[in-house]
């Protein structure tokens, strides 16, 4: 066992890891951050994506031991800092981007990296960048639509703050 | 998942010696490795993890040699704009590897040392007759892709960078089996100062090769028509439920085509 010390969500935190240990594991059992889910563990299915540095990563996928001092986020990060929900949440329930609710963490994780790299991506272009992301219930629809929703909010945030 | 060893080296000849240990292995950005541990298809006793070797990542320019660093990710190959303008049919075979997340962490290193039958990579070593560079030696593609899933890599040896020359033309085009997201099958298509040369994933028993029939066809002509020509046969190509030999020649043809198109 090892002590690994990351920040997590904006605070520094540490726990206890052995070389085998996943990322997403770490993440629930060590931090208690339940919202990073395990859907396929075959790093299929995108219900573990987390941003790590800044970057989208499949935490099932990740070993914690080559991670100290990285900055992870996970979904309980994206809320606003006052608890309510932040932009891509509140487009998600606004236009009924989910059901069942399971996939929804990395979908919004995947969804928050799309528009950090295109700020105001296709249709085409949503539905390409979350192919990583498996949903059994929506479609699909619904979660697009959140997602145009989430960049059309965005930007006009961004032209009312100039 | 089963208990190992995992170490982290900092620099290429501590993980050199780390991976004489008995059992041992490398680990590179683990996106197919870290799932095949799971099922324990595979179970090294000590995971040597490449990814804090600085010296292994990052892409750079040197005349017309594109030099990328085996710990290099698909997305940072895929947004490298020395990568784009050089050789944009590299830039884009790597954005359409996995998805974004398994992009962030897959590496050019370890995709070529898996040498998958179905991996995109090999093509573009292929075609552009890339320079496989390891911790004690340089090898051509040609020398170092063996056969499904083997290279000549030897047990402590790892693969410390790629080195691709500039071609005048390059296109990736890959045929998407859509669970996987590897290519059912790809083609890689490459304008080189020795004529044009094409590389196969997906398709062959033994993993990549390249086509003699459409190279010597489109160094003559360098057009649709000239592909059309040329017969492809489908001995020696792979069989599976996604796809019959035949199947897989005549996508050879198409993709070979479209890679044409749009180079020009």
């Amino acid at each position: 066992m090892t002590t690994i010390t990351m920040t997590v969500n904006g605070k520094e935190r540490s726990g206890k890891a052995e070389g085998r240990t996943l990322l997403v594991d770490f993440l629930r059992t060590e931090m208690g951050l339940t919202g990073t889910h395990v859907g396929c563990d075959t790093s299929q299915c995108g219900c573990c994506v987390v941003h790590v540095n800044g970057e989208s990563v499949k935490a099932c996928a990740t070993f914690v031991s080559g991670m100290d001092g990285a900055e992870v986020t996970t979904i309980e990060g994206m809320a606003n800092d006052d608890g309510s929900l932040g932009v891509m949440q509140a487009s998600f329930k606004e236009h009924h981007g989910l059901q069942c609710g399971f996939c929804t963490p990395g979908m919004i994780m995947s969804a928050t990296d799309l528009l950090a790299n295109n700020p105001s991506p296709s249709e085409d272009e949503i539905r390409t960048w979350l192919k990583g992301n498996i949903c059994r219930c929506t479609g699909y629809h619904n979660i697009v639509k959140s997602v145009q929703a989430a960049a059309a909010t965005m930007a006009g945030a961004r032209e009312a703050a100039e | 998942m089963y208990a190992f060893d995992y170490q982290k080296p900092s620099d290429v000849d501590s993980a050199v010696a780390a991976l004489k240990s008995e059992g041992a292995q490398p680990l590179s950005g683990g996106q197919t490795l870290i799932p095949t541990l799971k099922m324990r298809l595979n179970m090294p006793e000590v995971l040597v993890d490449l990814s804090g070797i600085e010296s292994m990542k990052g892409i750079s320019r040197d005349g017309d040699t594109i030099h990328v660093g085996a710990a290099t990710t698909h997305g940072a190959i895929a947004k490298s704009a020395d990568i784009q303008s050089a050789i944009p049919g590299l830039a884009h075979q790597a954005s359409r590897i996995g998805d974004p997340a398994v992009r962030n962490r897959g590496t050019i290193g370890g995709a070529i040392a898996n040498n998958d039958p179905a991996a995109c990579y090999p093509s573009a070593c292929m075609a552009l007759n890339a320079t496989i560079v390891t911790n004690t030696r340089e090898l051509s593609a040609a020398n170092f892709f063996l056969g499904m899933y083997t290279t000549a890599l030897e047990e402590d040896e790892i693969v410390t960078a790629v080195k691709f020359p500039v071609p005048s033309g390059s296109s990736y085009q890959k045929f998407d089996q859509p669970a996987s997201r590897f290519p059912l099958v790809g083609v890689f298509v490459a304008k080189t100062a020795e004529g044009v040369r094409v590389a196969v994933t997906g398709a062959g028993s033994d993993g990549v090769f390249r086509h003699e029939g459409l190279e010597q066809a489109l160094s003559g002509s360098f057009s649709a028509d000239a592909v059309g020509g040329v017969t492809v046969s489908s001995d020696g190509l792979m069989k599976d439920l996604h796809g019959t030999p035949e199947y897989r020649a005549n996508l050879i043809k198409v993709l070979t085509k479209r890679a044409v198109q749009e180079i020009g």
